[in-house]
């Protein structure tokens, strides 16, 4: 199932993100799978700078760009303003990047997710602050250089679907530009789903990762075929389900590719490669499989 | 019909009266019994609507925006340290032009801590573009919050309502509830021009040219200046439904008066005593009441005060190196006066403190024997302190 060609382009062509951006194209394929009858939000990010100056918008659904760290309770706001009166076939999409949600929008979204409120909310995961120059966020990976962190990432990336499973909400996933299909599905999974789903979605950042502009769908099947971001969902924050069974290959092939790990020393590959062997461990753990 | 409660149950009748559907509210001393009665009335099925719990002030007022913004009357209560927290979407909400209704509990800021009546905390929020109220008692409150939706949703500004931590929001008085035909009558169903259109899938909030932003901000200082004749036009379509009203000032007895004492909030009810005391006693006092703080009513404040030479502003209230915040406006309101008077800033009150009649008659007593004019604020404490 890949909606790209049957339905409607709602990020119109004109936008302004920068040549190759993931994001873009993350949104691109979740607006088609969420179609018209959408009310998005978009905070401070690079959903913002995509979005264009007034009076230009790339949005093709009622959207609002609304403040930093409040994209769930805004889209939850808008979801009960709608069911209160009744309207059932409108759906609110929220979109947040890693900063907005990782680190200023957590407890926001902690609280909608705690209230189960009616949204999908949709974490475009860069993995730095990136809008504002490619600073660290809490979503960055170990040892990555940011403008922030000139010698590198002291600290590992934090695990935000854990902490989603941790409220206990419907439906939570993983996906990425590389697996399109995989992503829609997801999206039109959680669109038949009552409360808060929360789809964590990494997006290669050509600027940020120091990479050429051409690679972002590689670089996201690796970042899957490493393990390094497996594809999963956790329904009600207990059942694992892992969509893609990964090639395992070395991290190194993934970290390799991009500007900033150019700098790693081999115990800190090595490193990498141990933390991406032991999550992958957890995760067939908790989905139920051995070894 | 009249029910004896608290100012804070007074407030909740008047956002069940509204029909508000949407309240989004998180809970901090003394704002709480507001948000506890709604829920109350929630559960029970006495409110039609949707109480969101949000996880904090800050997400309360960003919920509030976002659904006002699909067409629904919504509210909020909050007090203190919450609203300080809020005050990032305090400006977004008068940028949004939502016309959303927000109680506020006058509480002290911290540090140190307190629970305590002090009017700092939504004088503090003067700049954020909401309409502002300030009320004696719990009646005026619920009489108060009614109106703040007539006038937020005629010009797409948000409206506060604010009465004083335990004084007004935890005393019980008696409190006349008006008939809901009467309020239905009064107060139409919301109808928002901007809000989200499915049919029109417009861009709100976008990143606007230095020029537009400039235009924006100029449109809404237009509407606000229409809020002081509005005021005055709803609060009189008010006292023909209901039969009571306020103005947005409430001069008393100043014709003749030698001074004038001017208050906001529940000191006025203990100034109406001292006053009729001093009265009694042949002293020409008069007493001026500011209800309305934003936007200032600064000719209603001038009209009031023609001819008189002495005032002396009381504020429940104090800007660090500035001074008692209704007595800066009011001196600000009264600079191109011709009659020149004096004004003088007296700060009593803070932190919650009683103040008695007897210390308004102290500053009465002050202010008469004074004839130069004093810049620095007086401070009034209890004797021996």
């Amino acid at each position: 199932m890949v909606l790209t060609e049957e339905r409607p382009n709602l990020l119109r062509p004109g936008h302004a993100a920068c040549a190759g951006c993931g994001l873009a194209t993350g949104m691109k394929l979740v607006l088609q799978a969420m179609g018209p009858r959408t009310i998005a939000v978009i905070v401070p990010s690079c959903e913002g700078a995509i979005g264009g100056v007034y009076p230009y918008t790339a949005y093709g659904v009622p959207t609002i760009h609304s403040a930093f760290e409040i994209a769930a309770p805004t889209a939850a706001g808008i979801a009960n303003g709608l069911k209160v009166q009744g309207i059932t076939d409108i759906q609110v999409l929220a979109f947040a990047g890693d900063g907005g949600t990782f680190d200023i929008g957590l407890q926001a979204l902690s609280g909608v997710a705690k209230n189960n409120d009616d949204i999908i909310y949709v974490c475009l995961d860069n993995e730095g602050y990136m809008n504002t120059g490619i600073q660290v966020s809490s979503s960055t990976p170990s040892f990555a250089w940011t403008g922030t962190t000139p010698k590198g990432n002291p600290r590992r990336k934090k695990n935000i679907m854990e902490i989603m499973a941790a409220h206990y909400n419907p439906y939570s996933a993983t996906a990425t530009i590389g697996f399109p299909r995989d992503l829609q599905q997801k999206i039109t999974k959680a669109k038949g789903i009552r409360g808060t789903k929360f789809i964590h979605m990494l997006v290669p950042c050509p600027t940020g990762w120091r990479t050429p502009s051409d690679i972002s769908p590689e670089l996201s099947v690796l970042a899957v075929e490493t393990n390094i971001f497996p594809l999963y969902e956790v329904e009600d924050g207990k059942r694992y389900t892992i969509n893609h069974q990964p090639r395992r290959l070395p991290v190194r092939e993934y970290l390799s590719r991009q500007g900033r790990f150019r700098h790693l020393k081999e115990e800190e590959i090595e490193q990498i490669q141990r933390d991406a062997d032991e999550e992958w461990k957890k995760l067939r753990y908790r989905a139920g499989l051995s070894g | 019909m009249k029910e004896f409660m608290t100012g804070n149950h007074a407030i909740a009748h008047a956002v069940k009266l509204c029909r508000t559907p949407l309240i989004a509210a998180y809970p901090i001393t003394p704002q709480t019994p507001i948000y506890e009665k709604l829920s109350e009335w929630e559960a029970s099925g006495q409110l039609k609507g949707i109480m969101m719990r949000t996880e904090s002030e800050h997400s309360a007022m960003a919920s509030c925006i976002a659904a006002s913004l699909t067409g629904v009357r919504t509210f909020t209560a909050s007090s203190s340290q919450g609203i300080a927290l809020m005050h990032e979407m305090l400006h977004f909400a008068s940028g949004c032009r939502v016309p959303v209704v927000m109680a506020n509990v006058n509480r002290l800021l911290a540090a140190p801590w307190g629970f305590w009546a002090d009017q700092l905390d939504s004088l503090s929020q003067r700049d954020t573009g909401w309409i502002q109220f300030y009320c004696e008692n719990g009646q005026e409150a619920l009489d108060s919050v009614i109106q703040a939706y007539r006038i937020a949703e005629q010009v797409y500004l948000p409206a506060m309502v604010s009465i004083e931590a335990f004084f007004v929001s935890h005393f019980m008085e008696v409190v006349d509830l008006p008939e809901q035909e009467q309020v239905d009558r009064f107060l139409p169903p919301m109808d928002l021009p901007h809000k989200f259109d499915m049919d029109k899938p417009g861009f709100l909030v976008p990143v606007v040219p230095s020029e537009l932003y400039r235009k924006y901000k100029h449109m809404a200082q237009v509407s606000m200046d229409s809020v002081k004749g509005l005021a005055l036009q709803v609060d009189q379509e008010f006292r023909n439904e209901f039969g009571r009203g306020y103005g947005i000032v409430e001069p008393l007895m100043v014709e003749d008066a030698e001074v004038v004492v001017v208050t906001a909030g529940s000191i006025t009810g203990t100034a109406r005593v001292a006053i009729k005391e001093l009265r009694e006693r042949g002293y020409r006092i008069g007493l001026l009441k500011v209800r309305l703080f934003r936007p200032f009513p600064g000719e209603a404040i001038r009209e009031a005060l023609r001819g008189r030479k002495r005032i002396a502003v009381i504020d429940r209230n104090f800007s660090l190196g500035g001074g008692g915040i209704f007595c800066q406006e009011l001196r600000a309101a009264l600079v191109h006066s011709p009659d020149r008077p004096l004004v003088f800033s007296y700060i009593a009150g803070i932190g919650g403190t009683d103040v008695r009649p007897e210390m308004i008659e102290r500053v009465c007593l002050d202010v008469m024997e004074r004839t130069e004019p004093m810049d620095t604020p007086i401070w009034i404490m209890e004797e021996g302190s």
